[in-house]
């Protein structure tokens, strides 16, 4: 059973734009990515959307809907009374191309600041080796399909141009706390997620976690625990002491501080 | 000259944010229709409402002790103006002048000022930033807590310390409001306000072992959890209560209040304490 949905589109790019009122016929179990293409398909064959997979997978088609950063390809009809106004916007955080699309590259610069996955030698039967358990901890971080929803969330970088340079983001807090959880690992990031990383601009107030279409819980599992390891190095005295008498963690040995 | 224009071009850099120059040009601070106004306002309501009440009940220094129960604000009570009974911990403080109970209450403050979920809770609702997601905040300029004073809420673990001595000495008062009230015999005796005083401490335990830093010294910190099962034990209790540690902030921060009044009233002759037994 259809019904006529009333949409409004923001149209433009850098030199301005403007929200535009459209009104598509949609049917039950649509999501908003399908009532875009209707619109594109009919109206406005000029509408620009970066999509790809339609499953929630591939992270494509970050936007906002009625202020909310979401995935178009997840966001259901049937979640807004048939009467609303549904309001489409780009990211905010980052530069806007055209329409719905907008440049992410922030988010690759971000990327290339993070030093890699740095394993040990292999053993001598030329094989690594982690435990279950250990393996286990780390999947949630790799359910990240890179949306940047969260980065876009953020308001460090959101409401703060100017922290852009200074600032990694969610998305790369997650990655370094996966990456100083591995028992293989070899770095010790810990200095850099504090510095260059700009860790402590974090004020934690779980926006990250809140858009995540993944549900990974970014601020409980990887940016709260970046940050006690980050007091483990720099702010604990009862460990600062332990290191210098000789009491040394011996979880952490073989890491070498990057 | 230059470094005006640049320090000007700077300023409105910092105070464009979402209507920068190279974003979507939209012009309002938020798109939400949803009321996401709520939860900073109703936080805000409710945490100056009991800082307010706290504030007064600290200060006052009278009606928080009805024997055999002592309010969790002043305990331990370690001053000679505690009244009769109190004093479970001797009273090494005699000098102090003040109400006794702004000697202890710096501990559960600072814990609670430090905690994680309650920082997002008043950054969002007393400082806007941001007051909600995808909400615009209000101020120019954010250094998040890179910088004094917030640099200082990297101390949460030692609050956390003396949270759990805190904690312990309040599961003692709880021993203790076993004990017989005034007129009773001795021996093991029960009232609403023993029962009030052990929900109480089963909260504030559970927000205790809940705490992030917690989590982290449990278990958190290792890299190998399969060395250290036992650790990663204690760590996967610590993350069930942590997966509810805003639930627990919010209750525990009820039920102290609730055991508190209710010790209020019943030290100002109110009404009398229903006993069970």
């Amino acid at each position: 059973m259809g019904y006529d949905l009333k949409m409004r589109i923001w149209r433009g790019d850098q030199s301005g734009g403007d929200l535009e009122d459209h009104t598509v016929e949609v049917s039950e179990g649509e999501v908003v990515l399908d009532a875009l293409h209707r619109v594109q398909a009919t109206q406005a064959g000029d509408l620009a959307i970066r999509w790809n997979c339609k499953a929630g997978k591939c992270g494509s088609c970050s936007a906002e809907i009625n202020g909310k950063p979401r995935l178009l390809c997840m966001t259901r009809l049937s979640d807004f009374d048939t009467s609303e106004t549904i309001t489409v916007t780009p990211m905010r955080t980052f530069p806007v191309i055209r329409d719905l699309v907008t440049d992410v590259s922030f988010n690759y610069e971000k990327a290339k600041e993070l030093p890699s996955f740095a394993p040990p030698p292999r053993d001598a039967d030329n094989k690594r080796r982690m435990q279950q358990i250990d393996v286990e901890r780390g999947q949630e971080f790799r359910k990240c399909i890179e949306c940047f929803l969260c980065q876009n969330t953020c308001h460090v970088v959101r409401d703060h141009e100017e922290n852009k340079p200074a600032f990694a983001g969610p998305r790369f807090f997650l990655r370094y706390a996966e990456l100083d959880m591995h028992p293989l690992d070899t770095h010790d990031r810990r200095e850099l997620a504090q510095g260059a990383a700009g860790l402590g601009m974090c004020n934690i107030t779980k926006c990250c976690t809140e858009v995540c279409p993944e549900g990974i819980r970014i601020t409980d599992n990887a940016i709260i625990p970046m940050k006690e390891r980050v007091v483990d190095r720099k702010y604990d005295p009862l460990l600062t002491i332990g290191n210098l008498i000789g009491l040394r963690n011996k979880d952490t040995e073989g890491r070498r501080e990057v | 000259m230059a470094s005006t224009e640049t320090r000007q071009a700077t300023r409105e850099t910092a105070q464009a944010g979402v209507n920068g120059p190279t974003r979507a040009r939209i012009g309002v601070k938020t798109l939400r229709t949803d009321r996401w106004w709520l939860y900073p306002l109703a936080t805000f309501a409710v945490f100056s409402a009991f800082v307010a009440y706290a504030t007064f009940r600290a200060v006052w220094g009278h009606d928080y002790f009805a024997e055999p129960y002592l309010s969790p604000f002043y305990s331990p009570c370690l001053t000679d103006s505690c009244v009769k009974g109190s004093s479970d911990f001797g009273q090494p403080f005699s000098w102090w002048g003040l109400s006794p109970a702004l000697i202890i209450l710096i501990f559960p403050l600072g814990f609670r000022m430090s905690c994680y979920y309650y920082r997002k809770a008043y950054y969002r609702s007393f400082w806007l930033s941001p007051p909600a997601c995808a909400v615009a905040e209000p101020h120019a300029r954010y250094t998040g807590e890179t910088r004094f004073p917030l640099i200082f809420q990297n101390v949460h673990r030692w609050f956390w310390y003396a949270a759990v001595v805190v904690s312990l000495i309040l599961t003692y008062d709880v021993v203790l409001a076993f004990g017989p009230a005034e007129g009773e015999s001795s021996g093991i005796h029960m009232g609403l306000g023993t029962l009030l005083m052990l929900i109480n401490v089963v909260f504030i335990w559970a927000y205790t072992l809940g705490c992030h830093s917690c989590r982290h010294i449990m278990g958190g910190r290792l890299r190998h959890f399969s060395k250290h099962p036992i650790r990663y034990k204690a760590w996967t209790l610590a993350s069930k209560l942590n997966a509810r540690h805003a639930n627990y902030a919010w209750y525990s921060l009820f039920s102290i209040a609730i055991v508190d009044v209710y010790i209020f009233l019943l030290a100002a002759n109110v009404f009398n304490d229903p006993r069970f037994f």
